[in-house]
């Protein structure tokens, strides 16, 4: 299937109980383009992450992967597929020094047979293919994102905003083909936005995948060519987003009176 | 059917309370605080032992009545409320291993509280039954008053129960405590008064089921202590919530005793089958504790992350090559000269073979974040293998324990750690009472039951003095393998499935694999401590060497306890645990004032430290790191992992609490 999306999530349905935490959501994630995901608090977001994932089994529909169904397919498997994500309530390994939490993930993607994708960065200078070794993957990885200077931190010891980029460059040494990214510019400042904006768009112009959950609307609006909001769990709309923005449902549901002006 | 009907139901019943009565107790403090006290046998023990004070004719011989009222009304809930005030409600909200080696600390020191008060070399002491001897009759069977009071009790507890938490105020309180402390405490609830409230009520549970089984045993601090395993047993088929549930646990175990009584009555067994068959019935509590634990379904949410709270220092390769080059050195010096005394180098031997069993915890507990309270009694298999091969059974010994503790993890792989601690617990035990046990099922191991199996050292090596520093030098080579793997991919690996169990599916690691790998490596190295402890021993190795509780210091709780105490975080916290391990009962006897606080202090150790588990050797590396802060302004915190991790951010009065606590839980 040659046309089929990266990833393709089709009337995914997720219960707690009596509660829908996500209600029928089909959504397609292109290679090589932003996808955004927005919606308020408890709209299903981070559940679907953990569905797309492999944390969370959804109750009922698929999850296809190029087309081929991995909805049964373990939350390991499916990272060795390419699959990376960051976490909104930081999920690194606290007693790891920086360096260590990146070398940890370089290496497990070679042990895993990852290396045959190329690395997400230009290593050294050379060309794409696996070549470089784990520690000049991470160390190459590291100063990509400006975390050189807090290499041998503990990463318990990093403010929220560095820890979230040691989170991306973790989930970057998977070498992945999809990156799923849950709030990665909270607790960012004004200046780190705007880099790893621009670091947004080096990835998905070498041809990953972005899924991004945001809740600065801005950012969303001006990084993904493909916006979906998810209110109660349901896809409310989707396109891209001036036509999101235009919709009256989204703006009563979550936008608000006064919308994102200036977005383009 | 008449017999039938006399075993399974009438038997049964009159069995049961007792379990019902001390479960009911666990289940009760553990739901309201979330603490499961592995003390709480203990407790009921101590209770036991003041009825005995008080009504014993041998003691003040106090009318039986005023026994019990000031033994469950006014004893019991006063240790209760003390116990809170002191030790649980710091706990709340501590990690699951915390509260584990709190526990055990408690444990420890009551048990060391009782053979204080009440040595046991004074006699044998038992407590009469209650109405003694006064017995009727119901459909043919006689039945004691002791046993139908127990009845009634048990009644009593689960109607007053039932009416405490769902008639009052307080027991919705109680209840609303176990979903968010915090929320409840915003409703108005006071989370310190129902946890008062619930220490008060699970003592006085402890002290009536203590009271009730004592009379079927004799008194001794161990025997009443270890009973609890049948209240384990049954609270979790409960699954540590539900008090229903918990009284048909208790029904069940009552059952399964019978059948184990009945069967012998109608099958014909032959002399060895028979005796075997009753060696397995009096493990019925713990094979029903494994049983439960293993078939029963574990919380689904195995990825959620657990709050193992503990910073894991990262050792560095030439800190600990030092320390250990050391060790070795100053080991040699007093092997080669009589500086310290035989019967000291004797205990130090003990000491290092233990600490190589305490660096197979560090391995396990402080960097992979398993708990396990069977490795000592794992290390006794090596003992057997070096006890019937020779010497080079240790290899062997090693192999099959590194392949046990890989089986003993498999039910452990999606287990959270109060489960694991006591899934562990039990696994020790049954190799304690049905393998190395005096036991009929293994004859060829008598004795190693009885404490006179004797071990062979190396040819090379067998002096004394050569083996001393051989075992030196073992410690130190394990010691810095573990750092290597420490720091290495392995390491690594451990860490992220202790951090974060999420971001390592995330990266597709299965942690399946990684935990049967630290599970079997840390058996093995208990392995060899052990096999070296019985080589160093080299005569009367037994059971009481590898036993959890019973024989003294050098038992498998306490080894916990001191490893927790050293640092379970690093190798040179294991040292130090040894050191203790071996120290405190020697410190004891040399000088005769320190005897009592030296029996306590372990447990009185485990108490205060478990409230910063990272162990001894972070306080004081960290008190250092203070300290060169001060006075020295610049600072390199990450150029220096030899500080043990320390990034010199704790403040100074994080610092001078730490002291106090350390000033405070050694008794001083």
């Amino acid at each position: 299937m040659p046309d089929a999306p990266l990833l393709e999530l089709r009337d995914v349905v997720v219960r707690f109980g009596g509660n829908v935490a996500v209600d029928r959501a089909s959504m397609a994630i292109e290679s090589g383009r932003i996808t955004g995901l927005i919606g308020p608090n408890g709209a299903g977001k981070t559940t679907a992450f953990n569905v797309i994932t492999g944390l969370q089994r959804p109750s009922s529909g698929l999850v296809l992967w190029d087309g081929t169904d991995i909805s049964r397919v373990s939350a390991p498997r499916r990272a060795r597929l390419g699959m990376g994500r960051t976490f909104q309530r930081l999920e690194l390994f606290g007693s790891l020094s920086v360096a260590e939490n990146v070398l940890l993930a370089c290496e497990l993607c070679r042990r895993q047979g990852g290396d045959a994708r190329p690395p997400a960065i230009t290593v050294g200078g050379e060309a794409d293919r696996g070549a470089p070794g784990a520690v000049a993957e991470t160390a190459a990885l590291l100063e990509h994102l400006g975390l050189g200077d807090v290499a041998a931190t503990r990463a318990e010891d990093l403010p929220t905003g560095l820890a979230r980029l040691v989170e991306l460059a973790r989930a970057l040494a998977t070498r992945p083909r999809l990156l799923l990214l849950d709030e990665p510019a909270s607790g960012l400042d004004e200046s780190e936005t705007a880099r790893f904006a621009g670091l947004l768009e080096e990835l998905a112009g070498r041809g990953l995948g972005v899924l991004l959950v945001e809740h600065d609307v801005p950012l969303v609006m001006r990084l993904a060519s493909l916006v979906y909001v998810l209110d109660l769990g349901a896809v409310l709309a989707h396109g891209t987003p001036a036509e999101v923005q235009a919709d009256q449902r989204v703006v009563d549901a979550y936008l608000g009176a006064a919308p994102v002006s200036e977005a383009p | 059917m008449e017999e039938l009907f006399r075993y399974f139901v009438v038997f049964a019943i009159l069995a049961a309370p007792t379990y019902a009565i001390a479960a009911s107790g666990l289940v009760v403090t553990y739901t309201t605080t979330g603490i499961f006290n592995f003390a709480h046998g203990a407790i009921g023990m101590i209770i036991a032992f003041c009825y005995w004070q008080i009504t014993s004719s041998a003691a003040w011989d106090l009318p039986v009545p005023i026994g019990l009222v000031l033994c469950l009304l006014v004893i019991a809930p006063a240790l209760g409320w003390l116990l809170d005030r002191l030790l649980m409600r710091r706990l709340a909200g501590a990690s699951t291993i915390t509260t584990i080696v709190a526990t055990i600390g408690l444990l420890f020191a009551l048990v060391s509280l009782a053979d204080l008060i009440w040595p046991s070399g004074t006699g044998v002491r038992s407590v009469e039954k209650l109405f003694a001897g006064s017995t009727f009759e119901v459909v043919g069977v006689t039945v004691e008053y002791h046993d139908a009071v127990a009845l009634g009790a048990a009644i009593a507890v689960a109607v007053g129960l039932r009416a405490l938490l769902f008639g009052t105020r307080l027991g919705t309180a109680m209840r609303a405590v176990v979903d968010s402390r915090e929320l409840a405490a915003l409703n108005g609830a006071d989370p310190n008064r129902v946890s008062s409230v619930a220490w008060m009520l699970g003592c006085s549970l402890a002290g009536l089921a203590g009271i009730l089984l004592a009379p079927d045993l004799t008194l001794t601090s161990i025997a009443l202590t270890l009973v609890v395993i049948q209240a384990y047993a049954v609270a979790m088929v409960g699954r540590l919530r539900s008090l229903p549930l918990t009284f048909l646990g208790a029904l069940i175990l009552a059952e399964v005793n019978s059948l184990f009584d009945y069967i012998p009555l109608k099958v014909e067994l032959s002399g060895t089958v028979d005796q075997a068959f009753s060696d397995l019935g009096s493990a019925t509590p713990i094979l029903m504790l494994l049983v439960v634990l293993v078939v029963m379904r574990q919380d689904k949410a195995a990825l959620r992350p657990e709050n193992i709270r503990f910073r894991v220092p990262r050792p560095s390769m030439s800190r600990v090559a030092a320390t250990m080059g050391g060790l070795i050195a100053v080991c040699a010096l007093i092997s080669v000269t009589d500086i310290v005394s035989a019967n000291t180098v004797d205990e130090l031997g003990k000491g290092l073979a233990l600490g190589i069993v305490i660096l197979s915890l560090v391995l396990l507990t402080g960097w992979a974040g398993q708990v396990s309270l069977a490795q000592l009694a794992l290390s006794g298999i090596a003992a057997l293998a070096v006890w019937k091969m020779g010497p080079y059974g240790l290899l062997v010994g090693v192999v099959v324990t590194a392949v046990v503790g890989a089986v003993v993890a498999l039910p452990a792989l999606r287990m959270r750690s109060l489960y694991l601690a006591l899934t562990t617990m039990a696994f020790a035990l049954l190799l304690e009472r049905v393998v190395y046990g005096n036991n009929t099922l293994f004859p060829e191991f008598l004795p190693f039951a009885t404490g006179s199996a004797s071990a062979e050292r190396f040819a090379l090596i067998e002096s004394d003095e050569a083996f001393f520093v051989f075992l030196a030098v073992v410690f130190g080579a394990v010691a810095l393998g573990l750092t290597a793997i420490r720091n290495g991919h392995f390491g690594r690996r451990l860490a992220a499935m202790k951090d974060s169990p999420s971001a390592c599916a995330t990266l597709g690691l299965d942690l399946t694999v990684t935990k049967l790998q630290v599970f079997a490596l840390s058996a093995a190295i208990a392995g060899l401590g052990g096999g070296l402890l019985a080589m160093w021993k080299s005569s009367s190795v037994g059971l009481t060497d590898y036993a959890l509780l019973e024989g003294g210091a050098l038992a498998g709780l306490p080894l916990v306890l001191v490893a927790v105490i050293g640092g379970i975080t690093s190798v040179t916290g294991a040292l130090l645990g040894a050191v203790l391990l071996v120290g405190m009962p020697m410190f004891g006897r040399w000088y005769g004032a320190l005897r009592t606080p030296m029996s306590l202090a372990p447990g009185l150790a485990g108490i205060g430290l478990a409230q910063n588990p990272d162990g001894v050797v972070r306080q004081v590396g960290e008190a250092i790191e203070e300290a060169r802060a001060r006075a020295d302004v610049v600072a390199e915190p990450f150029e220096t992992p030899e500080t043990l991790g320390t990034d010199g951010r704790i403040g100074a009065a994080d610092a001078s609490r730490l002291d106090d606590e350390l000033g405070l839980s050694w008794g001083r």
